[in-house]
């Protein structure tokens, strides 16, 4: 195994056994999609209309509840040390940590999805629209995020912080994720996702870079 | 192989304070260094700065292989296996997953300290090894987080064993061990320098080895 592939299957080990990644993620996903129609009412049409929009900020909420950990586990215990003296370069470490997130987030929201675009009452090809959008899409929320996590790494209640820091730079996300959902709820086609995957791909490559940086300011 | 480590006037500035400045020592492949000094006084800082991890004010850290320079702070990393306050361990994780995970992490080009005496060469048939050796065969299976304050300690030295880097920079390496554990520290140390490893230790107590000091 390769050190890449070591701390990869390091963290997802570590994301099953100490609970708090995959399951909770999708628990607060399923939770909020379900709430709002209560809120909302049993308007299917309007549903419809408004679920691209609400599944895209539910799921880039429940990946923000395990964003702030992402870094500061290794950081407080001292691992953090250990991975910047190994062979593997600090930005390939943040990489395959931005990988394990998404792994264990954003992939099973991905999954997940088809399902709750059934319960908000979309038809099969803005299900698919929004499946695709979430598989492109949620890589980015992982990456932006760990620009945020490496930075908020020593504040006590960084999970705070986190939010209002990455919010904005995730709008982009919704934005065109959502709107993809909506075309497609129209029968129109439109370049949202391929913009979405523009974006994703920028952030995914350059984002272990910037957070490779805000980790190496707390080593000293 | 790493030959010598030099450092040069170096000064150190932490939160506006200054721990120290000139400071001066050098270090060749088979010698122990123990940094004495009280509380406060810079030795975690001094040991990060040789580390590559933190930059120092003024002052230059040269570490040579066979007379030619090893580049910036971050490769000098590479060559330096780190123990220090916190013991870097997952409760979750087993003993011998996480000492795998250590070893697969640092399975690197970079040559052992020596064949013989660093037991493992950073490969995983060594896990045993290296757990024999620090006294955890028996709990090679329980999850990190029932061990005690002294068993995470050998624990991490079993890291160092496996990372099997040249230059093992040591802070406050006794602490929470018991007699046996000083030990084997202690014969761990002599190991390393025997094989032609360095070791800059940060400590309040003798090394028990014979090793050059340093106070700050």
């Amino acid at each position: 195994m390769s050190p890449f592939s070591t701390l990869l299957a390091r963290d997802l080990r570590l994301s099953v056994r100490e609970g708090g990644g995959a399951a909770l993620a999708l628990g607060f996903f399923a939770l909020v999609a379900s709430l709002i129609p209560l809120g909302i009412g049993p308007d299917l049409k309007l549903l419809a209309r408004v679920a691209g929009g609400i599944l895209w900020v539910a799921a880039v909420l429940a990946a923000l509840l395990s964003l702030d950990r992402l870094f500061q586990g290794d950081y407080e215990d001292g691992s953090l040390d250990i991975i910047a003296l190994s062979p593997l370069p600090l930005e390939l470490g943040a990489a395959a940590k931005i990988a394990a997130h998404w792994l264990s987030t954003g992939l099973p929201l991905t999954l997940l999805s088809p399902l709750l675009g059934v319960m908000f009452g979309l038809p099969g090809a803005a299900i698919q629209t929004l499946f695709l959008s979430l598989l492109i899409g949620t890589p980015a929320v992982s990456a932006v995020g760990a620009i945020g996590a490496s930075l908020t790494l020593s504040l006590r209640r960084g999970g705070l912080i986190l939010p209002i820091l990455i919010l904005p730079l995730l709008s982009p996300a919704v934005i065109f994720g959502a709107g993809s959902v909506a075309t497609a709820l129209d029968g129109l086609s439109s370049g949202a996702l391929g913009l979405l995957a523009a974006f994703s791909l920028a952030a995914t490559l350059l984002s272990p870079f910037v957070a490779a940086a805000g980790l190496r300011l707390h080593l000293n | 192989m790493i030959s010598s480590l030099t450092a040069e006037k170096l000064a150190c500035v932490r939160g506006e304070r200054r721990l120290f400045e000139g400071l001066s020592f050098s270090l060749r492949a088979g010698q122990a260094l123990a940094v004495e000094g009280a509380n406060g006084a810079g030795k975690t800082s001094l040991l990060r700065m040789v580390a590559g991890f933190l930059a120092p004010v003024s002052g230059t850290i040269r570490l040579t292989d066979g007379g030619k320079d090893i580049g910036d702070a971050e490769e000098r990393g590479k060559f330096a296996g780190w123990l220090g306050h916190q013991d870097a361990l997952k409760g979750p994780l087993t003993v011998a997953e996480q000492l795998l995970f250590f070893a697969r992490l640092y399975k690197s080009p970079l040559r052992p300290a020596a064949q013989g005496t660093s037991p493992a060469s950073a490969g995983e048939e060594n896990i045993d090894t290296a757990l024999e050796q620090v006294g955890l065969t028996r709990q090679r299976d329980l999850p990190c987080r029932y061990l005690s304050a002294g068993q995470r300690r050998r624990l991490a030295l079993a890291r160092l064993i496996v990372s099997a880097r040249p230059l093992w920079l040591l802070d406050e390496p006794f602490a929470a061990l018991d007699a046996a554990g000083k030990g084997l520290i202690a014969r761990l140390m002599i190991e390393h320098c025997g094989g032609g490893g360095m070791v800059l230790a940060a400590t309040h107590e003798p090394l028990g080895l014979s090793n050059q000091s340093i106070r700050l």
